[in-house]
């Protein structure tokens, strides 16, 4: 038998209520079988065509009299298993019928949440759930479906509780209101679209590519299987990321920035404070003349990556110094040395460097230039390097790499000031962090300190 | 103020100022002479013995060339070899290598995620362990090879000692 005091432990803690997900989430997998045979069909059309015209219409009802049953208890049977529930400082998913898995989840360690509506699941008023944690499989941590109202309730609950309110005032507390800082104009959207290289370049190629190779081989497949992927992702460059990014709404909570995008599915994501790792202020050369930049965010664990779509230079800041307080902007960015033309011709003079007191700044191309700010409390580690031929010019790189496991370059310093800069920066990263709000970011500090340690054993 | 001071080219002067520097124990260097020796020692006897006997001995000078290679490692060998050194400061960790390709880490004790000492059957052999950092960014490459492994114990002990005082996490 176990020992006494550690059964008293388990039974003490508050029973905790499990709950399913919404109804109709069997019906997200019935598509599944119809998927299937789509793709052996494309796969295969000679042979698909052979078999359809072979099928009669009892060995049809039969098939489906045994698929659709099937599918449907597998459906059922997934969503029977799965359960989920919030305690004072998990969130704990169970889940499988076959390999049993339970996820707890910690929410101080929450780095983004997520709720994404696909278009079905709009019609169906029904919602998605996603929790980015660092460190496991994207797929595996979704509530997927959770009613609207219910997935909205669970967000609002699980940010409540990650930002340390006490748990029984978690359910009272309720969304957070959130402030609007930047909706973007559908107009100012489609034009940013059209003014995009990647759009023109990919529609070229889904048009010049397949008259070719028409002319080449005069083989409809040939045609036909390069014509669809290159047209599917003209689409998805142009139409798609029209409808993705439409009526984009930053908005700023207690909670944190919220980003609500999307025409037929939408997303609204919320990223609480302190988890940016790294924002990039991108200007492709198209934009430069109407003085619009996309921002894009690093946060770690999550593919969220789009901040603000397109916007004027000076909103795009006022919402970056939003989103990383105590941020501006730097104005200029210092060139590289003449010399450095030696190592990266022409190219050289897009390399830029800033560095203030809250970031590290890195600008980087020449048409489409991107400048990338790490906060120093977001640094893990700073490392200088050179090659001989760098070293003949007398140039060093530096690189930061940052929590969000991405790297940020400043190429072709000095290298008396990139080895400085190496020193200079290891140790602003290392102090920049004592000023940073804790990971439950509305507790006060010491009661939360005091809160955590007392729960621990 | 800052303990360190950049090492870099021409800055031998300052070595002085450095929180002292330290180099790789010789017993890594044996081992990677004597794996070279063998591997390409080997490869030099069966070149000139399988064309001395099929192709005659005069294309059995061929084989000389493993055996350039041997003493052209030998040199690069010792020169990396020489290149690696760390340095434990009072809040991070530095770590500087490469002869050509020159590379110094600066790792924040603060930062470090989890401190990882690994050692292979033929480093164990040798007596030799790594010590190897990682931080939340996989980019940070921060390993220390071939460390006498009481001292790679010491390091680890260390390290994790400095990272749970001075933890920052993300």
């Amino acid at each position: 038998m176990t020992t006494p005091g550690v059964e008293d432990a388990v039974r003490e803690k508050e029973p905790v209520t499990e709950r399913r997900l919404h109804p109709v989430t069997p019906l997200r997998r019935a598509w599944a079988p119809v998927a299937v045979v789509i793709g052996w069909a494309v796969h295969d059309p000679d042979q698909a065509q052979h078999q359809l015209t072979r099928l009669t219409a009892t060995t049809l009802l039969i098939a489906i009299a045994v698929l659709v049953p099937v599918a449907a208890l597998y459906g059922f049977m997934t969503w029977w298993f799965t359960h989920f529930a919030v305690t004072e400082s998990e969130l704990r998913i169970r889940t499988g019928l076959l390999f049993r898995r339970t996820a707890h989840i910690r929410l101080e360690r929450i780095q983004a949440i997520d709720v994404t509506q696909p278009l079905l699941a709009r019609v169906a008023g029904v919602a998605k759930l996603k929790i980015d944690v660092i460190g496991t499989d994207k797929k595996k941590d979704e509530l997927a479906f959770l009613g609207e109202r219910e997935a909205r309730a669970l967000r609002a609950e699980l940010l409540a509780r990650a930002a340390g309110f006490a748990p029984e005032t978690a359910h009272e507390v309720g969304e957070a209101p959130a402030h609007e800082l930047l909706r973007t104009p559908p107009l100012d959207l489609a034009i940013s679209v059209v003014l995009t290289g990647a759009t023109w370049g990919s529609l070229v190629a889904a048009l010049v590519v397949p008259s070719l190779l028409w002319l080449a081989t005069h083989s409809v497949w040939t045609v036909l299987a390069t014509a669809v992927p290159l047209l599917g992702a003209a689409g998805a460059t142009s139409v798609g990321r029209f409808v993705g990014e439409y009526d984009w709404t930053v908005g700023e909570s207690p909670d944190g920035l919220r980003i609500d995008h999307g025409l037929l599915d939408r997303t609204h994501e919320t990223v609480p404070p302190g988890r940016v790792q790294t924002v990039r202020i991108v200007e492709p050369l198209l934009w430069r003349r109407r003085g619009w930049v996309r921002v894009e965010l690093d946060v770690a664990g999550s593919s969220n990556s789009v901040l603000v779509p397109v916007a004027p230079r000076a909103v795009a800041e006022s919402v970056v110094a939003r989103v990383l307080p105590g941020v501006t902007v730097p104005a200029a960015v210092s060139r590289p040395p003449k010399r450095a033309g030696r190592c990266v011709p022409v190219w050289w003079r897009g390399h830029g460097l800033a560095v203030t007191d809250a970031v590290f700044a890195a600008r980087h191309g020449l048409l489409r230039r991107s400048l990338a700010l790490v906060p120093h409390a977001k640094v893990q580690s700073v490392r200088l390097a050179q090659g001989p031929w760098e070293r003949l010019w007398r140039v060093a790189d530096i690189h930061v790499d940052t929590g969000a496991d991405k790297t940020v370059t400043a190429r072709l310093r000095d290298a008396q000031e990139a080895a400085e800069l190496l020193r200079a920066q290891a140790e602003r990263s290392r102090t920049g962090r004592r000023d940073a709000r804790p990971d439950r970011w509305m507790a006060p500090p010491a009661d939360g300190v005091e809160a955590q340690e007392s729960r621990r054993p | 103020m800052e303990t360190g001071s950049p090492p870099g080219a021409g800055t031998t002067g300052d070595e002085t100022a450095e929180p002292a520097w330290i180099g790789l124990p010789p017993g890594l260097l044996r081992m990677r002479r004597l794996l070279l020796v063998v591997w390409l020692g080997l490869l030099t006897l069966a070149l000139g013995l399988l064309l001395g006997l099929f192709a005659g001995p005069a294309w059995a000078a061929f084989a000389l060339l493993p055996a350039a290679l041997t003493a052209w490692g030998w040199v690069l060998l010792g020169r990396n070899w020489r290149s690696w050194r760390y340095a434990e400061r009072a809040d991070d960790l530095l770590i500087s290598r490469g002869v050509l390709w020159r590379e110094e880490t600066v790792v924040p004790y603060g930062r470090m995620q989890l401190v990882e000492v690994t050692s292979g059957p033929v480093e164990r052999h040798f007596g030799l362990a790594s010590v190897q950092l990682h931080t939340a960014a996989a980019a940070t490459d921060a390993t220390i090879p071939g460390l006498d492994p009481a001292e790679a114990e010491r390091l680890r002990d260390r390290l994790t000692e400095l990272g749970e005082a001075r933890s920052a996490g993300l």
